[in-house]
């Protein structure tokens, strides 16, 4: 029954959705009122809809009720209840689900938090909103029903490949479904601007914050993504450059670039239509993104089964979505009258840099992900860009605007005065020469590159930390007037300097795991010891282990630091029996300046095995940055003038002519 | 500055931005694109040594052997028609078994082995790489029960 109901709702939800597209569009076009009236309530039954479906999916799912195919395929009855859950997402069905769910979702909330929009605005947004959802819905109702049934029903479900019964990973799509959706809200206000033929201030104080969200949130889904990989596919590897991961990079890079764009909108009235552009660019990424892997268009290390009929569909909604968006585009942008004039060197200038930088290496990216589709497709030949290809064109791309970025945010709107930026950034000048000796000194012999790419990140870091230094008059007042500057500081000042400064210790964690890291792949016998970056690993051997819902070897390593015993550490293989798989599980240590990584291999006889073992510095510095850069988001999202919207009418109009004086 | 002069500037900065942009792909691409090709594809193609390339097949059953040093494991990639003997150095992966679907990235030796700098690890029982289900197609020893897709692939990421 549940699933009957679930697949029922799903169809409401489509005619819900197909209504919201047209009557209120039409309505506000034709001035009848009545029509328009209808987005903001289609748009909370379009939630409700989606959620009672999503509800009752995950309700088949948590009582494992094996009759329907999509629980069938991915669940087992002795999985635990955490990964029952999260495999309702953790399949092609469920996961477009999911997209629907959270489609609707930012639809309400903009039907919700919308109230002080003006109305035709507000309209014009759920029905571009809802527009998406028909795609998805459609998607759902006629190709990819997650409720569908299969008779006889099985005793027992395939269940989940190990890999993906993991915490990091449950979470995963999730966040980047927020971002990638959270997305569609600026498309959506951007195509409602070129209906209306009006993009301005308001207009921008709108699209930051819902920008701002997603960016948030794929920032953080992407990071878990990478976290992930890195403790559990047993190799060490943090980022692969892999289509997969290329598909959610790429709209993160146009999603940054709109970021930033939309402030001069907002602040300069100037870069409308460019702004308008990068909205459709950035979600048409999103689409791209979650297409490209659910379609199994890619033969990636992780690609995806394939379904003709599905590619069509997607291709057409594609072609639909992107084509009519940039159509729109291109017979409405010259209406969209820009203002404000600068200088090349302001506040705007380095914004403008920053976009052309960002889209940039955005399109090296995409070329390196896209040509061997194209290839495929039009020739038959098979080929893959390997790692090489990216660090080699987006490091060195990418290189100038991260210098840039410590003193971008300390130049003056309109006409700066260059040297009196640098001149502030005195200080973070002296850390980097002082962080670049130290680099010297320690990693004497090693890459070139890691150094210099050490001292970019430490540049970055302090660089961002200037404006905050300078208005809390830290170290030059009180502590207690410090505190208090710093306090009622504008939270966006906070979080724009937090998310700089993630970048910068990214950037450092990358340098450090990139270049120096230190690698020893041997046979070890129990007994034998080696030694790696100044840690001895001795080995104990290897016996046989049992978890819940797995049979494992073993292996045991003795590290000592300096002659004292450190830690022991145990890395494991795994025998799963549903579905039969075998699973590496490395051990991570971590310290201070960095993981130790040991991972155990093939038996090769006489109690012998494989070992890898890795000492890697400054890779949680990796992990420290991405979060300090979706914390600095989300500090910013908390910025009073970033609320329009959201508390009462009367405070959105202070906030909002706060927001035009400054 | 005026906005005309403004606004050439822009367009020179986006210019030579491009500009860059181009000269480092065109200078990386070649480098990096790595084609993929079948024993067949190698055998009828004669491909010179030292080119690299990914090679892609099934492990042919009763092939694989361990040598001394514990870490170097050499074995036969076939696609049913023609072979190729690969080596490699270091751990394959959890799913490397004989009889297997496998991808293997690495170059020709002049005698002819294919020595590998990375086996790829596919992370499913079921799972066909889809360049070797071509590859098994074309030389005409496509088993259709193989193409069962495996559920939900190997990683979940949308």
């Amino acid at each position: 029954m549940i699933a009957e109901i679930g697949h029922f709702a799903v169809i409401l939800a489509l005619a819900v959705a197909l209504l919201q597209a047209t009557l209120p569009l039409a309505g506000s076009a034709l001035r009848i009122p009545a029509w328009s009236a209808l987005a903001v309530p289609a748009a909370a039954l379009q939630f409700a809809l989606s959620l009672f479906a999503f509800g009752c999916l995950t309700a088949l799912y948590v009582t494992s009720d094996f009759s329907v195919m999509n629980v069938w395929q991915n669940s087992h009855s002795a999985k635990p209840m955490l990964y029952k859950i999260s495999g309702v997402w953790g399949n092609h069905e469920g996961s477009l689900l999911l997209w629907v769910l959270i489609l609707s979702l930012f639809g309400f909330a903009v039907a919700v938090f919308g109230g002080n929009l003006p109305p035709n605005l507000r309209t014009r947004v759920l029905s571009v909103q809802a527009m998406i959802g028909v795609g998805f819905l459609g998607l759902l109702v006629f190709l990819s029903n997650p409720f569908e049934r299969i008779f006889p029903a099985p005793m027992d479900g395939n269940g989940l490949n190990p890999l993906l019964q993991d915490p990091g990973l449950a979470f995963h799509p999730p966040f980047l479904y927020l971002g990638y959706v959270g997305f569609s809200i600026a498309f959506s206000f951007a195509i409602a601007a070129l209906i209306e033929g009006k993009v301005d201030a308001a207009w921008a104080r709108w699209v930051r914050p819902w920008t701002l969200a997603a960016w948030t949130f794929l920032t953080i889904g992407i990071a878990l993504g990478s976290w992930w990989a890195y403790y559990e596919l047993g190799w060490g590897g943090w980022w692969f450059w892999d289509p997969v991961e290329n598909a959610s990079f790429m709209p993160w890079l146009a999603g940054t670039a709109l970021l930033h764009s939309a402030i001069v909108v907002e602040k300069r009235d100037a870069l409308k239509t460019w702004t308008v552009l990068l909205a459709i660019l950035t979600f048409s990424l999103s689409l791209l993104g979650t297409f490209i892997v659910r379609s199994g268009l890619l033969n990636s290390v992780h690609a995806f089964a394939s379904d003709p009929g599905r590619g069509v569909f997607i291709l057409a909604f594609l072609i639909l979505v992107i084509g009519g968006s940039l159509t729109l585009y291109a017979i409405r942008a010259p209406a969209l009258r820009g203002g404000g004039l600068f200088a090349p060197m302001s506040r705007e200038g380095a914004l403008v840099f920053n976009n052309l930088i960002l889209i940039t290496a955005l399109a090296t990216v995409f070329l390196g992900t896209m040509y061997p589709l194209f290839l495929d497709a039009l020739t038959g030949e098979k080929v893959t860009v390997g790692p090489p290809y990216f660090n080699a064109t987006f490091a060195p791309l990418m290189t100038p605007l991260v210098a840039v970025m410590a003193f971008g945010p300390l130049l003056a709107w309109k006409r700066a005065d260059l040297a009196g930026a640098l001149h502030r950034l005195k200080f973070a000048a002296a850390a980097t020469v002082v962080a670049l000796l130290g680099a010297l000194y320690f990693a004497w012999g090693g890459p070139v590159l890691a150094i210099l790419g050490f001292g970019l990140g430490v540049w970055v870091t302090t660089g961002s930390m200037v404006e905050i230094v300078e208005r809390t008059r830290l170290f030059r007042a009180s502590a207690k007037d410090s505190f208090n500057r710093a306090i009622h500081m504008p939270r966006s000042v906070w979080g724009s300097a937090l998310a700089h400064a993630g970048i910068g210790v990214f950037i450092m964690g990358a340098a450090g795991a990139l270049g120096w890291e230190s690698e020893k792949l041997q046979v070890m016998k129990p007994g034998d010891q080696t030694e790696i970056a100044g840690y001895t690993f001795v080995f104990d051997g290897a016996r046989p282990a049992r978890g819940p819902n797995f049979d494992a070897t073993e292996g045991t390593f003795r590290v000592y630091r300096g002659g004292e015993l450190l830690t022991i550490m145990q890395p494991q293989t795994r025998r799963f029996a549903n579905p039969p798989m075998e699973t590496t599980e490395a051990a991570i240590h971590p310290t201070r300046m960095g993981d130790l990584f040991a991972v155990v291999g093939t038996p090769v006889g006489d109690g012998a095995y494989q070992t890898r073992l890795y000492r890697k510095p400054l890779i949680n510095l990796l992990w420290t940055g991405a979060l300090l850069m979706a914390f600095g988001g989300l500090v910013s999202l908390s910025d009073r003038r970033h609320r329009v919207g959201a508390p009462s009418r009367r405070r959105v109009q202070a906030a909002g002519v706060a927001a035009q004086r400054s | 500055m005026r906005p005309k002069r403004r606004r050439l500037a822009l367009l020179v900065a986006a210019l030579v931005t491009l500009g860059i942009a181009a000269a480092l792909v065109l200078s990386a691409f070649e480098d990096n694109l790595v084609f993929f090709n079948s024993p067949s594809d190698v055998v009828e193609k004669r491909l010179p040594p030292e080119t690299r390339f990914r090679l892609g097949g099934l492990v042919e059953e009763n092939s694989v052997k361990k040598e001394a040093d514990g870490l170097t494991t050499s074995f036969r990639v076939t696609d049913m028609k023609h072979t190729v003997a690969v080596r490699y150095t270091g751990m394959l992966p959890d799913l490397f078994r004989e009889g297997q679907g496998v991808v293997t990235d690495g170059r020709l030796a002049p005698d002819g082995t294919f020595i590998a700098s990375e086996v790829l690890a596919k992370h499913d029982e079921n799972y066909m790489p889809p360049e070797v289900a071509d590859a098994l197609k074309k030389s005409g020893h496509w088993l259709p029960d193989g193409e069962k897709a495996p559920p939900g692939g190997t990683r979940s990421t949308p």
